[in-house]
């Protein structure tokens, strides 16, 4: 399923900092095209760090990020939406006071017009079509989960990061959620997934990372991921020599 | 009937020009976050220019509306955003709120400058001398443009925020920033687009407002308290609310009008005049409103990490008290009489500045009333049997604060921009309809007697000021009590997280109530000590705003900053009156300096203090700095120095040596040699500074003083310093114990590093 040797988004050397506390150190992360990426790791291991300089809301003070070969360093947040890398932060990604249709209009650019955009979210989720006019904080979780993923594919990304989706959403809910984005990692999209509840994500990604108090432990085949390298990157037991 | 027709039709239409005014504030603040208290002022800027482009210039009605509402206005709301706002993004509320401060405060520095008062042309409208008849009443033009101006701008606005892209991104962006940004939208963009066009909507009311009020700065400034009423009507979201709110007041201020025409109304209620009662009604209307709205939902607090503040200590407390005490008596006892006297309006500026302190700085409350707290201060004292006893100033203190904690009482359920709109309808509310009473002011001028001290004649000024400054130190000291106490903790609490205080078990009324009313007392103070003749405009709502904003811009979490505010404020005074010639650029100067807050969110007094903080912790150079003011002092006693001398000299050693002087004890060599030849020459030119300035006048002087001690301390710095500072400290050293901070900066500089 994965084609190698064409990467979508490059982490070189990355170090992050809040004021003084660094929280992510020499961080090298590859998603190539088409592939499913798990990043996982305790609370505090850096993730939502590393999406948050991915997605360039945050400056790293060391390292580059490329999106399919392009050198982004320092790019406006905006402008990588506008490349392609749609994020999905943290919490729920919707515009709570703004109505369903106009969360989806803002996916709307330059040769997008918002039919196109309703059709595909309406595909995916039929059930939008009917809260069209809902204003989207009134949703359910899930529901505004969905909203926040359909309004994101509609403009047809190469990048897809998610940050953990599972917060605070009912475990079957969650489970639905990810059958999509099996779907859209299947349609050709690449997707980085945060995740602090591992075997949620491992089941459907080809990669996965594993990271701790903000470096890379293991980077590898997600069905190499065992008990033991989780088990120490979560409770910081004795690593083996890896 | 035809009267009433008649009433409505101005109602409605004073009204829509209310809904122009307060669209255009929900516009920028639903958008940007920021609420715009210089809205007013932008569209009383907007109306001289357009005055001056049609009426002085002559040009064409449509060119001059182009010119100014298509072009001039959105570039100052640009510049506004791009200038003031930006570098405050990540700033508290109220240090936004006390930028559009500013910004009013510039704003109408400006037009009082630009356009004096006398020889004005007469400001017409539209079509003026042409009438409509509606219902058989006669309409003049502006009226009707205004009408349709208000109802075209509500059908544009609903299509643009809910109907175009742009629109929804700018709601968007309101939603959650990073969002939209997630999405492509750009947000600083869109903030900038939402700053123009409300600058647009301001400029349109501004214009027509002008035609019905003509060209005054006041009241077309004040019509933001107008749009502020329509604006809570709507919650500051709702534009449709916001115009029926808008109306509303149009109408209630027309019937009113209408009814102090007729013989039921009543010309006093109690003995007390009820004419003020229409200029007051959006005040009125406001004041209610605030009170009605909901209680404000708790929210944990976010950490702001761009604003800090320092614990005072109590050994820099009681070397400042030290320092104003000993400076006070040394100051005055050189000055002539009139600058005595300006030095006593500084020293009453500071005690109303620092009355910030406990309720801003700590509490997190914004107050628009400072001076309000004052003037009712001066009003008791007045009026107070006893003529000026000690045991009546008591009284007086205590009755205000208890005022202070009243008014705060309804209130306290507000916070925000939502609290802070409410002191400032108390203020207008005491200003219009308390103040301007003839049984408060008999003849507009009330009397406040000097304190009785057995043995100190406070009618005199150097004992005056000299008392003040001991006041000035008393509460300084006070606060900091205060702030290290159990009650101040709670203060600083309830403004970090009155959500965590909440759950804590503190009492949020009674911790607000308390805020205010310490606040109102030491208010009071500034009110019921400036004994002599006061007038109510000594205690106006647009005095009291540089008060807030010198606060701020001292540094609102100390007490330090708040002399400082206070001191510039008086100099501000004092230069405007001894140097007439720029008397016009010290009415901008408040405004000028609080949009310096961008920049410095800490406010001035924290960047003296980190420059002054390796002194206190050097007991060799703060001995040399004490005895060198002392040296100073020894030499204008025998006469040896002139008062100019000494003043230019103190300032220079003060401001200029001594926060370099644990570099000098450190440094050896070359460097040292050429640092001390530079500090030598600077106090020699100093001390005889009447030698060199014989001629120049004092604001010559003045300036003379200040670049003087800037070239000095800049002078000896750059020699000092490395070429490439480092970092603050050498991390391998810090926690080394076994050291003096001596030796640490001797081996500092060894390796380089910059203490």
């Amino acid at each position: 399923m994965t084609t190698p040797h064409e990467p979508i988004l490059e982490l070189k050397n990355i170090s992050a900092s809040y004021d003084a506390i660094s929280v992510l150190h020499d961080v090298n992360i590859t998603v190539q095209r088409g592939e499913v990426v798990a990043l996982l790791g305790p609370n505090g291991a850096g993730k939502s760090t590393v999406l948050k300089v991915a997605s360039a809301l945050m400056r790293p003070t060391r390292g580059s990020i490329s999106i399919a070969g392009l050198d982004l360093t320092g790019a406006a947040a905006s402008e990588l939406a506008r490349l392609g890398v749609c994020t999905i932060p943290e919490g729920r990604g919707v515009f709570p006071n703004l109505t369903v249709h106009e969360n989806l209009q803002m996916a709307v650019r330059k040769g997008l017009p918002i039919s196109v955009v309703q059709d595909r979210a309406f595909a995916r989720f039929p059930i939008l079509a009917e809260r069209r006019t809902q204003l989207a904080g009134t949703l359910s979780g899930g529901q505004q989960q969905m909203l926040s993923l359909a309004r994101g594919l509609a403009t047809e990304p190469v990048l897809l990061m998610l940050d953990e989706m599972s917060m605070g959403l009912a475990p079957l809910v969650v489970a639905d959620l990810y059958e999509q984005v099996k779907v859209i990692a299947a349609e050709g999209v690449s997707v980085l997934v945060v995740e602090q509840f591992a075997r949620t994500v491992l089941g459907i990604a080809d990669t996965a990372v594993v990271m701790s108090h903000g470096r890379v432990r293991f980077a590898g085949n997600a069905r190499e991921v065992d008990e033991a390298t989780l088990s120490s990157a979560y409770l910081g037991t004795k690593e083996a020599d890896e | 009937m035809q009267q009433l027709v008649a009433y409505t039709v101005i109602g409605l239409t004073t009204g829509a020009i209310y809904a122009l005014a307060s669209s255009g504030l929900v516009v920028t603040y639903v958008t940007s976050g920021v609420f715009n208290i210089a809205h007013g002022a932008i569209g009383m800027i907007a109306a001289f220019c357009y005055w001056q482009v049609r009426f002085e210039w002559g040009w064409p009605a449509p060119a001059a509306l182009i010119a100014i509402l298509g072009v001039l206005c959105p570039v100052l709301g640009l510049a506004i955003d791009r200038v003031a706002l930006r570098g405050l993004a990540q700033a508290t509320e109220v240090t936004r709120l006390t930028a559009t401060v500013a910004l009013m405060a510039a704003f109408i520095g400006v037009a009082a400058w630009v356009w004096p008062p006398e020889n004005r042309q007469p400001f017409r409208g539209f079509f003026e001398g042409n009438n409509v008849s509606v219902v058989g009443v006669n309409v003049g033009w502006n009226k009707i443009i205004a009408l349709i101006a208000a109802v075209a701008v509500a059908l544009g606005l609903r299509v643009l925020l809910y109907g175009t892209r742009l629109g929804i991104q700018m709601r968007a962006v309101v939603d959650n920033r990073n969002l939209a940004e997630l999405n492509g939208a750009r947000p600083a963009r869109i903030a900038s687009a939402s700053w123009a066009l409300g600058a647009s909507l301001a400029g349109l009311a501004g214009v027509l407002l002008a035609a019905e009020v003509q060209l005054n700065i006041v009241p077309l400034t004040l019509l933001v308290i107008n749009a502020y009423a329509a604006a809570i009507f709507g919650r500051l979201k709702s534009l449709p609310l916001t115009f029926l709110g808008a109306m509303a007041l149009g109408l209630s201020e027309a019937y009113l009008l209408w009814g102090q025409g007729q013989s039921w109304f009543p010309e006093t209620i109690g003995g007390f005049s009820t004419s003020g009662l229409r200029q007051a009604t959006p005040t009125i209307f406001l004041f209610i409103l605030l009170m009605l709205l909901p209680q404000a939902k708790l929210r944990a607090g976010a950490a702001r990490v761009r604003e800090r503040s320092v614990i005072p200590q109590w050994n820099t407390a009681i070397l400042g008290v030290v320092v104003l005490i000993i400076g006070s008596v040394a100051v005055t006892g050189m000055l002539t009489r009139s600058n005595t006297i300006y030095m006593i309006q500084a020293l009453i500026m500071a005690l109303a500045v620092v009355s910030l302190v406990p309720l801003t700085g700590y509490a997190g409350l914004v107050s628009l009333a400072p001076l309000t707290f004052a003037g009712i201060g001066a009003v008791l004292m007045s009026k107070m049997p006893g003529d000026g006893n000690v045991l009546s100033l008591i009284a007086v203190v205590l009755i205000v604060a208890s005022i202070g904690a009243l008014v705060a009482l309804p209130a306290l359920r507000l916070e925000g921009i939502y609290l802070a709109l409410a002191t400032g309808a108390f203020a207008l509310l005491v200003s219009i309809l308390v103040f301007n009473q003839g049984k408060i002011f008999a003849n507009g001028v009330a009397e406040v007697p000097p304190l009785r001290i057995p043995g100190v004649h406070l009618s005199q000024p150097r004992p005056k000021a000299i008392f003040l400054s001991i006041t000035f130190a008393v509460v300084g000291l006070g606060l900091v009590a205060l702030r290290r106490s159990a009650l101040g903790r709670r203060f600083v609490a309830m403004k970090d997280s009155p959500l965590a205080g909440a759950t804590l078990g503190m009492n949020l009324v009674r911790t607000k109530a308390m805020a205010f009313a310490i606040s109102a007392a030491i208010a009071s103070l500034a009110g019921a000590l400036d004994a002599g003749k006061v007038a109510p405009d000594n205690y106006a709502f647009d005095r009291s705003l540089p008060i807030l904003l010198l606060a701020i811009v001292g540094g609102i979490g100390s007490i330090g900053g708040a002399f400082f505010g206070g001191m510039l404020l008086g100099l501000n005074t004092v230069l405007a009156s001894i140097v007439p010639s720029i008397s016009n650029i010290t009415r901008v100067t408040p405004g000028l300096i609080g949009l310096s807050m961008g920049r410095n969110p800490n406010g001035t007094s924290h960047q003296i203090a980190t420059a002054f903080r390796p002194v206190t912790r050097h007991p060799l150079s703060l001995v040399i700095a004490l005895s060198g003011a002392g040296t100073l002092w020894l030499l204008v006693v025998l006469d040896v120095v002139s008062h100019w001398g000494f003043f230019a000299a103190l300032v220079v050693w003060g401001l200029g040596i001594v926060p370099n002087l644990p570099m000098l004890t450190i440094i050896s060599g070359r460097p040292r040699t050429l640092c001390l030849s530079i500090a030598a020459v600077g106090m020699g030119v100093a001390s005889f500074f009447d030698d060199v300035f014989d001629a120049a006048p004092t604001g010559g002087r003045l300036l003379a003083v200040i670049i003087l001690f800037v070239v000095v301390g800049n002078a000896i710095r750059r020699v000092h310093t490395p070429a490439e500072p480092t970092s603050t400290s050498s991390p391998d050293l810090v926690g080394l114990t076994a050291f003096t901070a001596q030796e640490l900066s001797k081996s500092d500089r060894a390796i380089k590093v910059v203490l």
